[in-house]
């Protein structure tokens, strides 16, 4: 039931989003500045990291992409409160945890579909790395999406006006952005900028994609990485899961 | 008859930052099987929280209600298999065409592909809405939006039907349909019809009974004619009179500013 229900809403929502066609790339376009015209000023800088500046900036812009548009994916959850739409679907018997998950699921594929949009702009710009490290890059894609896209949408959910939802998520996503490390690594930080650092789960994504766009696969960045995301992951649907679940929501 | 919404107690508070608000303070209430009750009250009367309950939409923090058997709070999933609700907003996306809405609203209910698809067709004959089913729903006239609703909440042939102010912003040859609607429902399908609404010719024209809340709690409830006579003096004194002396509120003198233009 929960499956068919999860697939019912996904289908729905991305019918939504293909429908509306600039959303598919909205949410690229900033990543894709970063990369055309701040990605050529680190070529010849020292960044500290193993190999080209492309491997140390691209997966910084791929989790940035995966920050902002999954963050601001509840923003449509407060129009569809609006029009009535989410009541509607909730006196039917569908399952609550659907209503959630086929969101998330939308928003991660569209994410998706903008990492490798901005991946092959990146080999155009002259990144190499190699396959595997690109593929563990969308995985953590997938990870952040799902996990921020929840809280978003728990978020979208409680929240009764645009007003108080677009500065709450703004507080944490410039923040998260700027103390992740996500434009220049933070080995580049004075020792308490690193340490603070530190404090944003985001930054533990960020050096294991770099490690993976960098080879290294099994390094305790990438262990480190990957608990966190997951963790992160899985404490953010159980939020959501409760927040849907609640009848008054 | 039996009852087919039974509430003893009803209550929901709400927590705000100023300290609690008892949106209902305990409502009792028993609508029987193929009855059409008005459910009246002024603004901020309760209303609309008391049909969110009925409709799970809202957890009570007081009180019992049963809907068709099945408890609100241990049998949610009951209670929503046997009833349908069109909110005052109603609830479908502008994009979306009408048939898309029908069909999934009708998977919503856990029909497969095809009977959704079938009972989509169903429902646009049966509400006028046959040319229509491939029109995006934004550009449906406001009688036309109002049949989609309802044919959306009549997609598993619910034995109650939660109408909540239904005719509003409608021209009166679309209120007219409306109504002439619901007495059909009630008539050939035995629907019982919960409805709420501001306009007293509606609630007098189309209930059998009614039930009238004021501040959280039901304060009269009967046949139309019967509160007339009990609380305007006389059976042919308008609805609007004993609604008046019910919940003890006059109407604004005409000549008073507007507060806001």
């Amino acid at each position: 039931m929960l499956f068919k229900d999860t697939a019912l809403v996904y289908g729905r929502c991305l019918r939504q989003s293909l429908r509306s066609g600039v959303a598919l790339f909205f949410g690229v376009l900033t990543p894709l500045l970063y990369l055309f015209f701040f990605g050529p000023l680190l070529t010849g800088l020292p960044l500290g990291g193993q190999g080209s500046s492309w491997q140390v900036l691209v997966p910084g812009l791929l989790l940035q992409l995966a920050l902002f548009g999954a963050l601001f994916a509840g923003f449509s959850i407060i129009l569809e409160k609006a029009q009535g739409v989410v009541e509607r679907m909730r006196v039917t018997p569908v399952s609550r945890l659907a209503l959630l998950l086929g969101r998330v699921l939308r928003d991660t594929t569209v994410l998706l579909f903008q990492a490798v949009l901005l991946v092959l702009a990146a080999l155009a710009m002259g990144l190499r790395a190699p396959l595997g490290g690109i593929l563990v890059g969308f995985g953590f894609v997938a990870l952040l999406a799902v996990a921020l896209a929840s809280l978003s949408y728990a978020l979208g959910l409680t929240v009764a006006t645009p007003q108080e939802f677009a500065p709450l998520v703004n507080g944490v996503a410039m923040p998260s952005m700027l103390l992740s490390g996500l434009m220049l690594p933070m080995s580049l930080a004075p020792a308490w900028l690193d340490a603070l650092s530190h404090v944003v789960p985001l930054r533990y994504l960020v050096d294991a994609v770099r490690d993976a766009y960098a080879g290294s696969y099994t390094s305790p960045h990438m262990l480190r990485g990957l608990l966190v995301a997951v963790g992160f992951a899985v404490l953010a649907v159980t939020v959501g899961t409760r927040v849907f679940r609640r009848a008054g929501a | 008859m039996a009852a087919v919404i039974s509430a003893a107690g009803l209550a929901r508070t709400f927590r705000t930052k100023r300290g609690p608000v008892q949106a209902v303070r305990g409502i009792d209430l028993t609508v029987h099987e193929g009855e059409i009750l008005g459910f009246l009250g002024p603004n901020g009367a309760g209303k609309t929280t008391t049909l969110r309950m009925l409709t799970t939409l809202l957890a009570p923090t007081g009180g019992t209600a049963t809907v068709a058997g099945c408890d609100l709070v241990t049998d949610p999933v009951g209670v929503r298999r046997a009833c349908g609700c069109v909110a005052q907003s109603g609830g479908v996306d502008g994009q979306i065409t009408v048939r898309e809405e029908l069909v999934t609203q009708g998977r919503l209910y856990r029909l497969t592909k095809a009977e959704a698809v079938e009972r989509a067709r169903e429902l646009a004959q049966d509400l006028g809405l046959d040319g229509l089913l491939d029109r995006r729903t934004a550009a449906l006239s406001g009688g036309q939006r109002r049949r989609l609703d309802i044919a959306m909440a009549l997609t598993h042939r619910p034995r109650v039907l939660f109408l909540d102010e239904p005719t509003t912003g409608l021209d009166p040859g679309s209120r007219a349909d409306l109504w002439d609607l619901v007495r059909r429902l009630r008539d050939e399908h035995g629907t019982t019809v919960f409805l709420t609404t501001h306009y007293l010719d509606e609630a007098d024209a189309l209930a059998d009974r009614l039930v009238v809340v004021d501040h959280g709690v039901v304060v009269a409830e009967g046949t139309p004619s019967a509160l007339k006579r009990e609380h305007a003096g006389s059976a042919d004194a308008s609805l609007q009179d004993a609604f008046l002396a019910i919940t003890g509120r006059r109407p604004a003198p005409a000549d008073a500013a507007p507060v806001a233009i």
